[in-house]
């Protein structure tokens, strides 16, 4: 029974992709109206991947920062991280971005759109690492903390030979999922005018109306970038499972 | 061992874990056991001689220091103590060797040649010699402990402290872990125990303290002939009937 439930599930889904791509294959794309628009979206591309980059390491400094602010004895430190965290998970990165560009970089005169932009997806991004981070952090079993107390380690080395390793190797899956979504988060940037990929696929589908011979290589462009990511983490994942 | 409770009182919440308990060591003792039911404050009152954790009223001595409250100076008398879990917590992220290195290369500071050199010999002395560069998942329960006691050895403490080390084993790993911990008593190792393995209690302690709802019921090792106390005598007739 389960496996006729299998096969017809299968031949259904099968049937489905089948379907779907023959459509996408079968569109009348007009690729020949995106040929002259090609260096910019290459050139938005690399926009994409040097900001992804940059917010990445940045993000992973401010998750880092504020998983330290939310586990602190002071409170205030605690309480300020904790409202950040909130604020930052409960809006609209959409809305985050505009009050960010228009509000906060115009007060502060920041001129680099790349350099506002990659400020504003680590603020964004940094949030839900913290997140991750705590959880990973609080996860450690509290009989590991006694171990590291027993054999003499002071807090601050408990914290780096046995709860951070410990912690690292839970939280990478989650962490890496993150760093997929703070890739694709970045085509919101093109709200701010910052010339990265999505904005360019915009102005090609704007300049040529050939919808789907601007955002399906968009699409290709976003996948090349994050795919190897959750390769990369599954692999990971089978590297630490010794744990369990 | 000098060992020395005065009016030591714990509490968890409401309940007192230890309840105003004095207790004076002979002079002489090398080995202490503690015994009694579950949840009468053996392990409590391990944790606060180990520096763990900090009584709410009382004074608690060890080896001539009276324990401070402080994290720092705690810190400083949790060095010169080895302390083995009931459940073994050993790191997971290291291998066995790495898991005795550690606290001598971090709290002892010696250089990373001379803790490989001590911990392989303690991890050798317990027979483990073919298991240095496996995780702890990779080792049975009974191995884990042996390492988790290499570790608790490594640094040479004044005082060793076993919580319930067998507990969590099967009969042949308990006899295997007890064989190391008696020939550590042989050695003169001083060291304080809690376990229900009265059989073993009475083999290696020179002296033995009975803790019952957070108090010490009865002490001295006649209470394994003549228990003066029903409550002990019921527990001992109970424990040993089969």
């Amino acid at each position: 029974m389960k496996t006729v439930a299998a096969w017809i599930l299968a031949v259904v889904l099968g049937a489905s992709f089948a379907f779907f791509f023959y459509l996408l294959l079968t569109y009348n794309y007009q690729w020949a109206q995106i040929l002259p628009y090609r260096g910019n979206l290459l050139k938005g591309w690399g926009v994409t991947v040097a900001v992804s980059a940059s917010a990445l390491v940045l993000s992973a400094v401010i998750g880092a920062a504020l998983t330290a602010g939310q586990l602190s004895p002071v409170w205030p430190a605690r309480w300020l991280s904790r409202l950040y965290v909130e604020l930052i998970r409960g809006t609209p990165l959409l809305v985050q971005i505009l009050i960010g560009y228009y509000l906060v970089a115009n007060a502060l005169q920041m001129e680099s759109k790349f350099f506002i932009g990659v400020c504003l997806l680590a603020a964004f991004a940094g949030a839900y690492l913290s997140e991750i981070f705590r959880g990973g952090i609080e996860s450690i079993a509290k009989s590991q903390i006694d171990s590291a107390r027993a054999i003499g380690l002071t807090g601050s080395q408990t914290y780096r030979y046995v709860v951070i390793p410990q912690a690292v190797r839970r939280v990478l899956p989650a962490t890496a999922g993150q760093f997929a979504n703070l890739i694709k988060d970045s085509s919101l940037l093109y709200v701010i005018g910052l010339g990265e990929f999505t904005m360019q696929a915009r102005e090609t589908n704007a300049n040529t109306f050939s919808t789907f011979a601007a955002y399906l290589p968009l699409a290709i462009g976003y996948l090349v970038l994050t795919l190897p990511i959750s390769y990369w983490t599954r692999r990971l994942e089978e590297r630490f499972r010794y744990e369990t | 061992m000098k060992l020395e409770l005065k009016g030591v009182t714990k509490l968890y919440g409401e309940t007192a874990a230890l309840h105003e308990v004095d207790l004076t060591v002979p002079a002489g003792v090398r080995v202490l056991g503690l015994i009694g039911p579950s949840g009468g404050g053996k392990s409590t009152l391990l944790r606060l001689a180990g520096g763990l954790e900090v009584p709410d009223a009382g004074t608690i001595t060890v080896g001539g220091d009276v324990l401070a409250r402080d994290e720092a100076t705690l810190t400083e008398h949790r060095r010169r103590n080895g302390f083995l879990f009931q459940s073994f917590n050993l790191f997971p992220h290291y291998t066995a060797l790495e898991n005795v290195m550690l606290p001598l290369r971090v709290v002892q500071g010696k250089s990373p040649a001379e803790a490989r050199e001590a911990a392989e010999q303690c991890l050798r002395r317990f027979g483990l010699e073919k298991h240095l560069l496996q995780r702890p998942a990779e080792l049975s329960g009974g191995q884990q402990q042996r390492a988790a006691l290499a570790r608790a050895i490594a640094a040479r403490p004044r005082l060793l402290i076993l919580d319930e080390p067998t507990s969590a084993l099967d009969p042949e790993m308990t006899a295997e872990v007890l064989e190391v911990i008696e020939e550590l008593c042989r050695d003169g190792q001083e060291i304080v125990l809690s376990t229900h393995e009265m059989g073993f209690a009475r083999a290696v302690a020179d002296h033995v303290v009975f803790l019952a709802e957070g108090r010490v019921v009865e002490e001295g090792k006649q209470i394994f002939e003549a228990a003066a106390h029903e409550q002990v005598q019921r527990f001992l007739s109970r424990v040993m009937k089969y």
